[in-house]
């Protein structure tokens, strides 16, 4: 079993999505996120899908998406060189002053953003790999227990122009 | 000139060349109803439930290479086509299916008879999709044709809410369709072909295994000449049937669970395995791991996504079978496999497919079939009929056999029957099916009365849902549970054996056949078979029934247990080979 990404470009019309997502839940493969958005070309919405299989599996998916009408490219991101970002939003509940202090040491050192705050809360911006958002949300976990609310959108990746390594 | 949706649909149909119509109204299709109201170039069908509509538009598509188009209107009759869309998608069977839907404004709206017909069949078909502006209309037909038509055929269906059937617009239709997102493999991987033919030169015990796409493609006549030119002998699965005449010298028979032992045998015995349009369905592997352990594979498929999925191969090509035939035709060349097949004619004469010959038994009737029979299309419905007709029915170039082969639909052989008989008149028809799956479509008998359609239906009866009531046999103890068709509340619980004093039987056929004005025959005795079917000859107005009272419990053998090896087969009751 191995991560895997893949993008998506399919026609983008009502329904879409709904197949896409009922080919993985029907054929019972693993979606771990999968994000849609439009193009530069509004007729074409691509999306970023990140999943869990094994070999042979990942093949049947390539393939099954593929004969799909709708569905216009499959790219197999998982071994080349891209640009991948997930935005996720976590909202600590503070208690006191030191709580407030640490989560701005915690957003430097992480390279995330704090974007919004009072005495009682803090909301930390961070748009990152999946990996690194994992990272922080495990940190936070051990150190607000209980006290934080989180929303992540899933990741969007993009071709590398020229760096090799992702 | 503008025309409104429902005249464009119309247009439409025309344009496609449709002359063959099955379809059931209703409130959200009385537009397009009325549209094809007097239309003298297409033939509107009524069938008497969805169901028998839409297996009756895949047995005309399958029957005549055509698409299969029904219409019916929203919300129950929608519904209704579900079991028969899955049944045609299946088998690759092109049909468009034009659903009725309310007005766009209403949708979602629960409104009166509305489903969401897309989201439920989106699964089960090749394409669907809801109309939602006029403009779009003709484009959509056009590509709901191409799509279910060309690649792997399959099911598309084509939701038309009612104000866009009333919506007035462009009557224009368009001659070609380019969609970006589908583009059907046409071409033949010359390569892969070549390793293909280079492992075939090589083999000292090569097989073809020739699955329904071979069939779908029409590609008999050069399978034939393949097998011909290569000498190398031909085992089909049960949609493959027919790939050769079963008459020919080097076809083997079926594989799988109920195949003949040769064909088994000469699959787990073979060095190269060379398949054509099949997705290796478990009911043909056996138990995977060991099947044709020894072989080297080749998998020609036009569905990659059927490649290397439950078989891994060693060569896979993507491309219609048709074409891919052709190529090899060119490049390939006869083998010296003459011990090989020497040997696996052997396997075929020492083990047989046959049956007890006391009494009245399917073997008998379908010898009659066989006999009595030369242009015909022979359905079947689902069950022991349809395995003892795979066994024992004989296919050639005009006699051909339809059948639910990857949902396994009972009900599907009666009206699949009355498709391909409105798409062949010319041509005999003939169901077999049993006194389970009969009734499961059975008021289709009344369409075939009112059209005057001369089919003859044979029912194997039994008494039983055979099929399951072997398993139950065979691996369950004995626990004929709910498969007994003569059962009544005065039975009691837990009956294991069927006796002399079990209740009468319920519908009697033959007044059920007298009462929808059709005729019946039952026959009890072998003796009288060849006289039923020279009676039901002589209607050529109406279908005849012909009620075979079978003994109640025959079994299909031989058998392959579930989790076996193919090589490791039960030939008969009470002895098991290996």
């Amino acid at each position: 079993m191995k991560k895997r990404w893949i993008c998506l470009f399919v026609e983008n019309e009502i329904g879409v999505l709904a197949r896409i997502a009922g080919l993985f839940s029907g054929k019972s493969y693993n979606l771990d996120s999968l994000t849609v958005g439009t193009t530069e070309d509004s007729a074409i919405s691509r999306m970023t899908i990140g999943l869990t299989s094994d070999d042979k599996t990942f093949e049947q998916i390539k393939k099954q998406l593929n004969r799909s009408i709708e569905v216009i490219k499959v790219v197999d991101y998982t071994d080349t060189p891209i640009h991948m970002k997930e935005i996720l939003f976590v909202k600590v509940n503070c208690r006191s002053e030191e709580d407030v202090a640490e989560l701005f040491r915690i957003s430097n050192v992480y390279g995330v953003s704090v974007i919004d705050y009072d005495t009682t809360a803090v909301l930390l911006e961070c748009t990152q790999t999946e990996n690194r958002n994992n990272d922080i949300i495990a940190l936070l976990k051990r150190k607000f227990i209980n006290r934080i609310e989180i929303v992540r959108g899933g990741s969007v990746a993009v071709e590398a122009v020229s760096i090799c390594e992702r | 000139m503008e025309i409104t949706g429902a005249e464009l649909f119309v247009k439409a149909l025309k344009e496609e060349n449709v002359t063959t119509l099955f379809a059931y109204p209703g409130g959200q299709a009385i537009d397009l109803f009325d549209a094809l109201y007097g239309e003298k170039e297409i033939d509107v069908i009524l069938p008497r439930h969805e169901q028998g509509l839409v297996h009756a538009a895949d047995g005309y598509a399958r029957s005549t290479g055509k698409v299969g188009v029904c219409l019916v209107t929203s919300g129950p009759g929608a519904t209704n086509l579900v079991t028969g869309i899955a049944t045609a998608n299946y088998d690759s069977v092109p049909l468009v299916c034009f659903t009725g839907q309310v007005p766009v404004h209403l949708i979602g709206n629960d409104a009166f008879q509305e489903v969401d017909i897309v989201g439920i069949t989106r699964s089960i078909c090749k394409y669907a999709v809801t109309v939602r502006k006029r403009e779009d209309l003709a484009e959509t037909i056009k590509k709901a044709f191409y799509i279910a038509r060309t690649g792997k055929p399959g099911v598309v269906v084509v939701d038309l809410p009612k104000d866009i059937q009333k919506a007035s617009g462009s009557g224009l239709y368009p001659k070609e369709i380019s969609i970006r997102s589908y583009k059907p493999n046409t071409t033949v991987h010359t390569g892969q072909i070549n390793r293909a033919i280079d492992i075939l030169n090589h083999a000292r015990k090569p097989v073809f295994l020739v699955g329904g796409g071979v069939n779908i493609a029409h590609a008999n006549k050069e399978m034939t000449q393949l097998a011909e030119l290569t000498g190398v002998p031909v085992i089909t699965t049960i949609m493959g049937k027919g790939a050769v005449p079963t008459s020919h010298d080097l076809y083997i028979g079926n594989i799988g669970i109920h195949g003949s032992y040769a064909a088994n045998s000469a699959i787990s015995s073979c060095d190269v395995l060379f398949s054509i349009g099949t997705r290796f369905n478990d009911r043909i592997t056996g138990k995977i791991e060991t099947f044709a352990a020894n072989a080297k594979i080749i998998h020609i498929d036009i569905d990659a996504a059927s490649i290397s999925r439950n078989i891994v191969v060693d060569v896979p090509v993507v491309a219609d079978a048709k074409k891919a035939i052709s190529v090899l035709l060119e490049k390939a060349k006869p083998l010296s496999v003459l011990d090989w097949v020497t040997q696996v004619r052997r396997w075929k004469e020492e083990y047989p497919l046959t049956m007890g010959e006391d009494g009245l038994t399917p073997k008998k009737v379908l010898d009659v079939v066989n006999g009595l029979f030369t242009d015909a299309v022979i359905t079947t419905d689902v069950g022991q009929n349809q395995l003892w007709t795979t066994q024992f029915l004989e296919v050639d170039d005009k006699k051909q056999m339809l059948t639910s082969g990857g949902l396994g639909t009972m009900g599907y052989g009666f009206p699949a029957a009355i498709g391909a008989k409105l798409g062949n008149p010319q041509k005999d028809v003939i169901v077999i099916t049993g006194d389970g799956g009969i009734q499961m479509n059975i008021q289709e008998l009344a369409t075939a009365v009112v059209y005057e359609l001369p089919i003859i239906i044979c029912i194997l009866n039994n008494g039983y849902l055979g099929n399951v009531r072997q398993w139950q046999e065979m691996f369950y103890d004995r626990h004929y549970s709910s498969t007994c068709m003569r059962f009544r509340r005065s039975c009691g619980l837990g009956c294991s054996k069927p006796n002399s004093g079990c209740p009468e039987y319920t519908p009697d056929f033959i007044r059920l056949a007298d009462s929808y004005g059709a005729k019946g025959i039952r026959v009890s005795r072998p003796e009288d078979i060849k006289a039923a079917f020279e009676i039901a000859k002589q209607n050529t107005k109406v279908p005849t029934v012909i009620e075979f009272i079978i003994d109640r419990e025959m079994n299909v053998m031989p058998i392959v247990p579930p989790g076996n090896a193919l090589s490791d087969m039960i030939l008969e009751r009470g002895e098991d080979r290996e």
